[in-house]
């Protein structure tokens, strides 16, 4: 359940490395518990934006706040209220799973490291390879003790750059349901990832960047803003043209019809929906099943990405 | 000040595994302080220099041998000589452990989570600092007392050996020698801030140990006379020098900088 409080604020924030604009004018608003995605291409600044937010970079101009804490005057203290996975986990290979949290239990202060190192390293299941360099780990281990590293300090805002990525499937699944447990806990979580799949099934919001905010909701509204709603009617086999009856109501949008399946754009099916199972059931067709047309956030990503090149492109 | 050991801890643990960093870390002071006993036992005799009097040295040699005769003179001269080596051992140690451990954490990429928690620019250069400094300064130390020990069974003359924990060489090594380590350790994490592979930033730190070599080049040709003002003078440059070079050490260590342009 997302809390309406914001933690996260950004206004028109903006980096540019020389030439090159990484952010341009970002705005945003995360709220509290929130799991937000950052989606894009390579290049399209999500690094940038975890590192100005996590006050690892000063912005060049705008402004962003994390808990109240704005970038750029009071680091410090943001640097206090989150954790950072970032891309490459960044783990000393020399030392053991064990010294590696006690030490960022140091950097960060944390009281009963002790503890805090068990209840993570069990929670993911490292506690029996805790005394081992973390050079003999596979890429999945170094990714959970990474996350162990970034949550030790329980964090209000946890920042996940690619969390999954370079992992096994079983590994990926295995930190992608971490995560999903951490939702749950109130935390609020940035999550840049290009597995458009694990943002749709993560996050409650996403925003996909391209230099610039190309689109920012929840990847089902996202997906009927850019796609509308699709109905699908399964019927028997049938040699009848249903198209022209449906087309007769003015809330249809449009229907297509491919042998036995007819697809209908409408605005709200909840609504509609019973009104075209009738018509159809009285012009003779028989349902099997009817179901929403579920497009993926793969299809709107890249429908984003099409229209946001055409417009650099002139083509649009 | 918890932070600040954790890092020390941390970079001992790290760089000592680096075989490179060990061997320079064990084997210079070892060959610094083996190579002049080994001189010293075959010229370091007191029979050797018998019937040498106090009119057959250098003049300026009169104020550094109070006490002793001709001969402890020219004995306590040789001695002294391998002295000044000891003060490379400061220099190039916290060199090689700074440049490894600053540079190695750009290129083990462990830089940027360590800089998204709160320890600040200071903490992590004093600590890094101190984990060069502190090896380095005890070896000097060690290795001093073993060559003094080394000497005294050498050379056998206690007149002689005692002048070298007289205030002149305890200065020397007590004072200068730390203060050589954190000129040491400022110039390698100036350096490391700015170059990307640690042999880059050893060798171009390895320039800055010449000033070291050339006081003991003079002091042996005899174009430096090393007595007690002149580590004096030492010292109170190098207070300004590392007050200086530390300065610009943070602010050459901009967290922004070394994460964004590093590759």
């Amino acid at each position: 359940m997302i809390n309406k409080e914001s933690v996260i604020h950004t206004r028109n924030l903006s980096r540019s490395f020389g030439e090159i604009l990484a952010v341009d004018r970002l705005s945003l608003a995360i709220s509290r518990g929130e799991v937000f995605g950052l989606l894009g291409p390579n290049g399209a600044g999500k690094t940038t934006t975890v590192r100005l937010l996590a006050a690892l970079l000063q912005p060049s101009s705008g402004e962003a706040s994390i808990a109240g804490y704005q970038v750029g005057i009071d680091d410090q203290e943001i640097r206090r209220k989150i954790g950072l996975l970032p891309e490459a986990p960044g783990l000393y290979d020399g030392l053991t799973a064990e010294q590696n949290l006690a030490f960022y239990g140091a950097m960060y202060g944390v009281e009963e490291i002790s503890q805090q190192i068990k209840r993570y390293l069990e929670l993911l299941g490292l506690w029996n390879r805790r005394h081992e360099p973390v050079g003999t780990f596979s890429k999945g281990m170094r990714q959970k003790l990474a996350i162990a590293r970034a949550l030790l300090h329980e964090p209000e805002v946890l920042f996940l750059d690619e969390p999954t990525s370079s992992l096994d499937p079983q590994a990926a699944r295995l930190v992608r349901e971490f995560i999903s447990d951490l939702k749950g806990k109130g935390r609020t979580i940035i999550l840049c990832t290009h597995n458009l799949e694990e943002a749709d099934r993560l996050c409650d919001r996403v925003a996909v960047l391209n230099g610039h905010l190309l689109a920012l909701d929840s990847p089902i509204e996202l997906r009927r803003r850019i796609f509308g709603r699709k109905v699908v009617f399964h019927l028997s086999a049938t040699k009848t043209e249903f198209e022209p009856i449906l087309l007769e109501f003015d809330f249809v949008n449009h229907v297509e019809q491919i042998e036995n399946k007819i697809v209908v754009a409408v605005d709200d099916p909840d609504t509609h929906n019973p009104v075209l199972i009738r018509a159809l059931v009285e012009a003779g067709a028989e349902i099997r099943f009817v179901g929403e047309l579920r497009r993926r956030l793969e299809d709107v990503y890249l429908e984003l990405m099409q229209a946001s090149e055409g417009i650099i492109n002139g083509t649009n | 000040m918890e932070r600040i050991k954790a890092i020390i801890i941390k970079e001992w643990r790290e760089v000592f595994k680096n075989r490179f960093v060990f061997f320079t870390v064990s084997f210079l002071p070892l060959m610094i302080t083996a190579l002049p006993l080994v001189i010293l036992f075959f010229t370091g005799r007191s029979e050797d220099f018998a019937g040498v009097t106090t009119a057959d040295l250098p003049p300026q040699f009169s104020s550094l041998c109070s006490g002793l005769d001709g001969a402890e003179c020219m004995l306590y001269f040789i001695v002294t000589q391998f002295i000044l080596l000891f003060m490379m051992v400061p220099v190039i140690i916290p060199m090689t452990i700074a440049s490894y451990s600053i540079v190695g954490e750009k290129t083990t990429r462990t830089l940027e989570p360590l800089l998204a928690t709160p320890v600040s620019t200071l903490e992590i250069l004093v600590g890094k600092g101190l984990a060069g400094v502190i090896p380095a300064v005890v070896a000097t130390w060690v290795g001093y007392l073993l060559y003094a020990a080394g000497a005294h069974i050498i050379v056998s003359n206690p007149h002689v050996v005692n002048k070298l924990f007289d205030p002149l060489w305890m200065t020397a090594i007590f004072v200068v020698g730390p203060l050589l380590s954190l000129m040491g350790v400022s110039i390698a994490v100036m350096i490391s801030s700015r170059v990307n592979d640690p042999r880059v930033a050893e060798q171009i730190s390895g320039i800055f140990v010449l000033p070291v070599v050339g006081i003991f080049l003079g002091q042996t040709t005899g174009l430096i006379l090393v007595n007690q003002e002149f580590i004096l003078w030492m010292a109170g440059v190098l207070v300004v020098l590392d007050s200086i070079l530390f300065y610009f050490a943070v602010q050459i260590f901009q967290r922004e900088t070394i994460l964004s342009r590093w590759k």
